[in-house]
């Protein structure tokens, strides 16, 4: 069945790229880029690091401890950092959520 | 530190400059990079026989077409030069019968794919083999909301029911879905209920892409040339749905140039950031460079490789950066910006591609042009010539609609 829509980020979201969106190393031009239904994005360090981190599994919650620890940044800034940059992906289209899970 | 996501779009007709994202260096109009996506028109036959056809007038016949072997060498040598998406468009993409393995030689060379069609020819299990062969997303073509309009327009009976088929099972095999919608004056009262029909549809995105004046809608231009009022009406419609629809369908808005101050950016600039293939190889700055006389394009049947025909065959350099400007280009403050808009419809309009647009208001002919377009907006001519590997065929007296 279809993705679901409409998600909006918050901490407990555990996100994860749609298949149609596919975040590759682009040899040719030696940087990230997002694929998508013709468009590419070029994310940059900070933003491919958190989507590497989006396994469906992790919540946002977990991204953010983990990246205010490597970077040893204040909590609260990183988190609406994520937080944004991620909407903006859902926004788009590029980003869904890990179903309900019984565990 | 915060993330960003910048946008480096790949449509041709997005504002946004995808190369420019990624590569930066010097004049804007003189930077040419491998283009993030090529468009692969495997084909030129289509079941449908759109009067405002993209393909040129003069089409390319069956058994010119590239083989199975020639495509997938060609999609292999894309991969390895950089290009990282791949349009497979027609005609009718669907019509090869081999299309299923192109997508899967594309997937197993790294790129991403997606299939431009008319849907017509699909049947939700070769949807199904697609999906598995990779497919990463499909646009759906739409000539109206519903068949009255639509099959008309199409020259196809029975276009339109098949068409919403198609689009649910896109859909139910969880594939991202482009309604595209070709606009002009027979179908743009629809468009309100176009916009309803892609999001009952669970489309991602709708292209609401007024028709563009050369090939076969420059010979159809008095039957579908919008009014000034009607253009006016569509764009307080595509404004006020792309804000009530955030977040649930992205609209993607193509104004006809005919209503424009200044030229489109025409393919993101000749040579610049895109190629297409034609179906019998032909590697052309668009879809409609073969109808300029007189520049030699290169094949991928030649000695040459891909890489060495999109930086160095004469047909690419005879447009690329600014040196070939006239004025009022020349000394324009435009001129990196739009590039000096098509150069097909400087051909097309004026006998010679090396003029400036007239499309462009500071263009010598673009009063004398675009009187004429008004005129026949208003001239209530209704009939189509349909597009065919015959040259055209005028609708029936009986058909065309009021």
């Amino acid at each position: 069945m279809a993705s679901p829509r409409h998600i909006s980020v918050s901490e407990a979201s555990r996100p994860v790229l749609p298949r149609h969106a596919k975040l590759k190393f682009d040899e040719t031009r030696q940087v990230w880029v997002i694929l998508a239904p013709e468009r590419v994005l070029a994310p940059d360090e900070i933003a491919v690091e958190v989507l590497q981190l989006c396994d469906g599994l992790r919540s946002v919650a977990d991204m953010v401890d983990q990246l205010a620890a490597k970077y040893a940044a204040e909590r609260g800034a990183i988190a609406t950092d994520v937080v944004a940059m991620l909407q903006d992906l859902a926004d788009k289209g590029f980003l869904t959520e890990a179903r309900e899970r019984t565990s | 530190m915060s993330p960003t996501l910048t946008d480096a779009n790949v449509a041709a007709s997005d504002p946004a400059d995808g190369l420019a994202a990624l590569q930066r260096r010097g004049s804007t109009a003189e930077t040419f990079g491998i283009p993030l996506a090529v468009l692969a028109e495997l084909t030129h036959r289509c079941p449908l026989q759109c009067p405002y056809c993209s393909n040129p007038v003069e089409l390319d016949r069956g058994g010119s077409e590239l083989t199975t072997e020639e495509w997938k060498k060609v999609l292999s040598e894309l991969a390895e030069i950089g290009v990282l998406q791949i349009h497979f468009s027609g005609g009718e993409p669907t019509a090869r019968k081999d299309l299923v393995e192109l997508v899967q030689h594309a997937s197993d060379v790294g790129l991403y794919s997606n299939l431009i069609t008319s849907a017509v020819l699909l049947s939700r299990e070769r949807l199904a083999a697609l999906a598995n062969a990779g497919l990463s997303h499909v646009q759906i073509s739409f000539q109206g909301n519903e068949p009255v309009v639509a099959d008309r327009v199409a020259g196809f009976k029975g276009a339109h029911v098949r068409k919403i088929e198609v689009a649910k099972w896109t859909r139910e095999l969880d594939l991202p879905l482009t309604v595209n919608a070709v606009m002009h004056r027979q179908n743009l009262f629809q468009l309100p209920d176009i916009i309803q029909m892609a999001v009952d549809l669970d489309a991602d995105r709708l292209e609401v892409a007024n028709v563009q004046y050369y090939g076969w809608a420059l010979k159809n231009r008095a039957a579908l040339m919008p009014t000034l009022e009607q253009i006016e009406q569509t764009s307080r419609l595509v404004e006020e749905a792309q804000a009530r629809l955030k977040g649930t369908l992205a609209i993607d808005y193509v104004v006809p140039d005919y209503y424009a101050l200044r030229p489109k950016k025409c393919m993101g600039g000749w040579g610049r950031q895109f190629f297409n293939i034609s179906p019998a190889g032909k590697i052309l700055p668009c879809h409609a460079a073969e109808s300029i006389t007189g520049l030699e394009f290169e094949s991928v049947r030649s000695n040459h490789s891909i890489g060495w025909i999109w930086q160095n065959s004469e047909a690419f350099n005879r447009y690329r950066g600014t040196g070939w400007m006239p004025e009022p280009c020349k000394s324009c403050e435009f001129r990196e910006v739009d590039f000096g808009g098509c150069r097909c419809q400087a051909f097309a309009l004026t006998g010679d591609a090396g003029n400036t647009d007239p499309a462009c208001t500071l263009s010598p002919v673009h009063e004398q042009i675009f009187k004429l377009a008004e005129q026949e907006a208003a001239a209530d001519h209704n009939r189509f010539i349909y597009r065919n590997f015959a040259g055209g065929t005028p609708e029936a007296e009986d058909d065309h609609g009021a």
